[in-house]
């Protein structure tokens, strides 16, 4: 009972948390007992090698794990203090609360304008004063209005990579979310693009609580202000970023992020 | 051994080279003292070159580590040591030096009365012997051995808290000697500063290896951000 009334403070006192989550691919545990809590308005960096669980721990917080047969999953998740795996949730409504970019810039094979007022038009938004007000602030808030303002009815193909991954990030937040995921966003892009985009993760947080997966751990020290360690579906040490990369406790964390094994 | 494994080894080992050459500075000094070897002196100020060319090097090469490796945790304690334990070894080459800069300025041998009454060979001994120790605790990253160093610190404070008092009282009896007491006084200063040298090597030994940082009297987990 105790135990109980602990848990639910926690997941209350955080935007996300997981409680003793543990996932399945069929027979195979990808996910062993992990809990943990994400604050408000924060950057999470999850790090760790290949394999490990990270993307698949992401994918619990907006339920994409949901469309991969034979997943099981124990445990809790929240949003808000609310469980995000009880029956009545909409996952629909859910994941317009939850954004989420994607390693490969996806722009749909359609306008920049089109792409930032997606989600909105499949919602029914019609008011061209709202929709023209959304493109501005979601395409100033991705760092990309100056460079596309001129252009909006081009085809977002015509893009550079970089600018298609920033026009990624302003369609996910032109739903207003309060949760953006991220998986490895930079890691297809070139240093300069890279650098646009982690400088528009840092001014995001002011808006929306930020969770990124990335191999590149001088990223998740630059940006982040706490990071996980998963190793082998365990989360091994999670602590402020600046206290993993100087002083991790554990050694797993160390050997990982000195590069002795991994 | 990864590449940055190989890097931080060659580090450790031309630190290591370092610490060598200044105890051996600070032996020839000693012993150009005791043997009044003017000769053994010169040849200490030559090899101080040496020390600072060995100094710039360090430093270079941790500049480098940080620029192409980027090290973490403890290998970014690491080097952050280096750069300063570097720091303090080219000082006590300095402290070499300028002891036998003050041993060329003389005519004639320490006096031995003056050397016995303000514990001048004994505070050598211990100097020396502190340097030692921090080398011997880098070695073996033997936290325990660096922690020793702080109460030997304190013995050459002991002794150059004395040095007025009994120069004092020397000068009484030999005032004809004046010149050979104050650079005495000179020597026991620059003495105590190997005392303290040593003190901040062996903090940076237990920062790197634990993570504490033991400087102005702290002793909390240093977060760099």
């Amino acid at each position: 009972m105790v135990q109980k009334s602990q848990d639910i403070a926690v997941a209350t006192a955080n935007k996300l948390s997981a409680n003793r989550l543990s996932l399945y691919y069929g027979e195979k545990q990808a996910l062993r007992d992990i809990t943990m809590g994400i604050q408000a308005n924060t950057i999470t960096a999850f790090i760790g090698p290949s394999g490990c669980g990270k993307s698949t721990f992401l994918r619990c917080f907006n339920r994409m794990n949901d469309l991969i047969p034979n997943v099981r999953i124990d445990g809790q998740v929240t949003l808000d203090g609310k469980d995000i795996y009880r029956k009545k949730l909409d996952v629909y409504e859910h994941r317009k609360n939850i954004g989420m970019v994607f390693q490969k810039p996806n722009p749909f094979p359609k306008s920049i304008y089109d792409n930032v007022v997606f989600g909105l038009d499949i919602n029914g938004e019609r008011s061209r004063s709202v929709l023209d007000q959304t493109v501005e602030d979601a395409l100033t808030k991705a760092a990309l209005w100056d460079e596309v303002k001129d252009n909006l009815h081009k085809s977002a193909l015509a893009l550079s990579g970089g600018q298609q991954q920033r026009l990624c990030i302003a369609r996910a937040i032109a739903v207003k979310p309060s949760v953006l995921l991220m998986d490895e966003p930079a890691s297809a892009l070139d240093p300069i693009s890279t650098a646009k985009i982690e400088e528009l993760i840092i001014s995001l947080k002011d808006s929306f609580t930020i969770v990124i997966v990335t191999h590149n751990m001088q990223q998740a020290a630059r940006i982040s202000d706490k990071t996980a360690f998963f190793y082998l579906g365990e989360l091994i040490e999670y602590t402020d970023t600046g206290t993993l990369f100087t002083n991790p406790q554990r050694e797993a964390t160390e050997n990982y992020i000195t590069g002795r094994y991994g | 051994m990864t590449h940055l494994e190989s890097e931080l080894k060659k580090l450790r080992e031309d630190t290591e080279a370092m610490w060598h050459l200044v105890i051996s500075q600070l032996e020839k000094t000693h012993t150009a003292l005791t043997d009044f070897d003017k000769g053994l002196c010169r040849e200490v100020i030559a090899t101080e070159k040496r020390v600072n060319s060995m100094e710039l090097a360090l430093d270079r090469n941790c500049e480098h580590l940080f620029a192409l490796h980027t090290p973490v945790a403890i290998d970014l304690r690491f080097v952050l040591a280096i750069l300063k334990i570097n720091n303090n070894l080219e000082r006590l080459g300095d402290i070499a030096e300028g002891i036998c800069k003050y041993l060329l300025s003389e005519d004639q041998a320490y006096d031995k009365q003056l050397v016995t009454a303000t514990q001048l060979d004994e505070m050598f001994v211990k100097a020396l012997a502190i340097v030692e120790d921090t080398l011997t605790a880098f070695q073996g990253e033997d936290t325990k051995l660096a922690r020793t160093i702080f109460q030997k610190d304190e013995e050459l404070d002991v002794i150059n808290n004395l040095a007025n008092q009994r120069l004092t009282e020397y000068i009484g009896q030999r005032p004809d000697n004046i010149g050979q007491a104050l650079n005495t006084l000179s020597m026991i200063r620059r003495l105590e500063r190997v005392g303290d040298q040593s003190k901040n090597m062996a903090e940076e030994i237990i920062f790197y290896l634990e993570a504490k940082v033991l400087r102005h009297g702290g002793n909390k987990k240093k977060k760099l951000h």
